[in-house]
């Protein structure tokens, strides 16, 4: 059975003259127990299609289902057993860490005690500082507190809005790895981030592009449906050498990738690329890349 | 139950925690109560005069004299023509001239009659008014003096005479602070009321806790009891200060039952809270809140009947004060704090404000979506 179900889920903002299409036909289903990653640039629908789906907005069109209850008619339900960490961190600043949590724990009739281990692992990490108030905690420990509080009814679906945008590098891997220990524990995850490189981590990933879904597979599947030659190029003069690769009749799409340019051909033009390259009179250094998640998602934006 | 006990535990956390919300509660009544009815005064003071003495007489001096002696005015300046006395007026430096004719007191003996000019200042409407009644009364007065020592009265007064005798009821010194005081606690209870909860509610939605909030099964029911009743609970707490200060700084006791009053201060502030509440559910930010609030706050003083009487306002202006429920707890509160009315004397009030109560609630808690 499919934990989250979504079908053609429409939501739209303004009123009259200037009506924004946030989400526009949305369909995709979330296996139970699956860490399912929604990667998308900022404005791409993916908080609104959170709030859809933690039953605090309301879609114009489509049904939706967590857990086999309609968001709409069994809102209840959902409320019940669904954990959700906005994006914004919204717990009481001016409560301490150990009452945020006892309070969340309360409201939904249980006890820290009673949930314990399942957020033992996070907790225990803020633990030393339980009576600081929540406002005056880092953002790593923000996370982990926000964390703790959606988990802490045991919840079975788990909704993540950009849990780790303006975290640091080492608290995003920590995070990411609770996230997998989380889901050992049968919880289903649904996580968004702006960032492509989070993607990898996830079972499956929906790429999501001005409220419109481009791909939805696995991250092996998504970088194997790539289908054409990737180069890297690095020259002395990378500047004119992007603008040149634009030019270049050979090339689909060229875009700055680290230290290097990442080229995408046609077809099998490297040669022609190489010698195109020459005759500009470039000193440049060529080799063949492996697709990633950003490679795939620059490709799908070019053509949809 | 046991969600709302958990709900009321964190606001009365968070009330706490907030020392300016603190400060305000219970510096605010101090304040108010203690400054206000001082300077709130219906009696004018100080009207500075000028006398333009052309006569320079015993009866002159013997009038600006008992004029001074009353103590409303400040005699700033007695000169000798016009044109300086009004240059005076021009200035700010006076409010009211007195010009008093050469032949004053001749005309006086011998003709049994004289006249005095007055001039009046009538940029402050209030001060002009009232200042030349003191004025023409204080005459009248005198005017009575020197008519029992020159005039023989004949056995029989030929002319009838009708004599006013006063007898202040409720209030029998006149003593405007006793319905002031009382006026101006109402106006602290709605105050606060209405702008703690309305602030309350929309800083949550601002920082975005209500967004957490809404997600768990939290029944939109117990989460604005739990709004509700702390605030209910302060207001009652600033209401008792406020009857403290009143009686011990003002000696006012309530001539009625004080459970009355509780009574309807406590449904009078279920009511102001529902307003709040309701307020909060229209606006997005702080400073809406307090904008609505402001903007109702200032009809509900100036209509409410603390300053200007009810009944010498035009139709529309007191159609308008029958929805200010500040206008019944004015009223109220002052017919037991000042007359001793009963529970009986005050129901249509209570019911009223019952109803407002029962109306401002409903609206808000139909109004507060936890999904838009």
């Amino acid at each position: 059975m499919s934990a989250v179900i979504i079908n053609n889920i429409i939501k739209r903002y303004g009123s009259k003259k200037a009506v924004i299409t946030a989400l526009q036909g949305i369909s995709f289903d979330v296996k139970q127990g699956e860490l399912f990653g929604i990667i998308g640039p900022d404005g791409a629908g993916k908080t609104s299609l959170f709030r859809i789906l933690t039953t605090l907005l309301l879609a114009d069109e489509g049904t939706a289902t967590v857990d086999g209850f309609d968001v709409v008619k069994d809102y209840k339900s959902i409320r019940q057993r669904v954990g959700y960490m906005p994006g914004k961190f919204s717990l009481y600043q001016d409560l301490t860490v150990k009452e945020n949590l006892d309070f969340f724990a309360t409201i939904f009739n249980t006890t820290v005690e009673e949930n314990y281990v399942l957020i033992k692992d996070i907790y225990s990490q803020i633990e030393p500082f339980k009576d600081r108030k929540a406002g005056k905690l880092s953002g790593g420990m923000k996370q982990k507190l926000a964390l703790s509080c959606a988990l802490i009814h045991r919840p079975s679906v788990l909704f993540l809005d950009e849990p780790t945008t303006g975290v640091d590098a080492v608290s995003r891997k920590e995070f990411w790895e609770m996230l997998t220990r989380l889901k050992e524990q049968g919880i289903t995850i649904l996580v968004s981030t702006p960032y492509m490189d989070e993607a990898s981590l996830c079972d499956r990933v929906a790429l999501i592009q001005s409220g419109k879904i481009l791909s939805i597979n696995t991250p092996q599947g998504i970088v194997d449906s790539f289908g054409k030659k990737l180069l890297a190029v690095k020259s002395n003069d990378m500047l004119h050498l992007l603008k040149d690769l634009k030019q270049c009749k050979e090339v689909e799409d060229a875009y700055p990738f680290g230290e290097y340019h990442h080229v995408v051909l046609k077809k099998d033009g490297e040669e022609l690329l190489k010698s195109y390259l020459e005759q500009k009179g470039y000193l440049f250094k060529l080799k063949e890349a492996k697709p990633n998640i950003e490679d795939c998602f620059m490709a799908l934006m070019k053509t949809s | 139950m046991r969600t709302l006990k958990f709900l009321l535990q964190k606001e009365f956390r968070q009330i706490f925690r907030d020392p300016s919300i603190l400060r305000l509660i219970f510096i605010m009544p101090v304040i108010q109560l203690i400054m206000l009815p001082f300077a709130a005064d219906y009696e004018i003071k100080n009207i500075k005069l000028v006398v333009i003495d052309h006569d320079h007489s015993s009866y002159s001096r013997s009038l600006v004299t008992k004029i001074t002696s009353s103590g409303y005015f400040i005699l700033t300046d007695y000169t000798g023509s016009f044109n300086q006395a009004f240059e005076k007026i021009e200035q700010d430096k006076a409010d009211l001239i007195l010009e008093i004719p050469a032949s004053f007191e001749k005309d006086l003996v011998k003709e049994s009659e004289s006249k005095i000019f007055m001039a009046v200042n009538a940029i402050n409407g209030v001060k002009a008014g009232l200042g030349s009644s003191y004025l023409r009364s204080i005459i009248q007065e005198y005017n009575k003096e020197v008519r029992t020592e020159w005039i023989q009265f004949p056995r029989f007064n030929p002319e009838t005479n009708i004599e006013v005798v006063y007898s202040n009821w409720f209030n029998s010194s006149m003593n405007y602070k006793v319905f002031m005081v009382p006026g101006i606690l109402v106006l602290l209870l709605t105050m606060v009321g209405a702008n703690l909860t309305a602030i309350n509610i929309v800083k949550e939605k601002e920082i975005g806790t209500i967004e957490q909030i809404n997600v768990t099964p939290v029944r939109k029911f117990h989460f604005i009891l739990g709004k509700l009743i702390p605030f209910w609970v302060l207001g009652l707490l600033i209401f008792s200060i406020g009857l403290g200060i009143a009686r011990l700084f003002y000696g006012i006791i309530p001539a009625g039952n004080i459970l009355t009053i509780y009574l309807f201060a406590a449904v009078y502030l279920f009511a102001v809270l529902g307003l709040g509440l309701l307020i909060s559910t229209y606006a997005d930010n702080q400073q809406q809140a307090m904008l609505i609030s402001f903007f109702l706050m200032m009809i509900f003083i100036l209509l409410g009947g603390l300053y200007t009487s009810i009944d010498s306002m035009p139709g529309w202006a007191q159609a308008i004060t029958k929805a200010n429920p500040v206008s019944y707890f004015i009223e109220v509160i002052r017919m037991v704090v000042l007359k001793g009315s009963s529970l009986a004397d005050i129901k249509y009030q209570l019911l009223t404000i019952l109803g407002f109560a029962i109306v401002l609630n409903g609206w808000a808690v139909v109004n507060y979506h936890k999904r838009s």
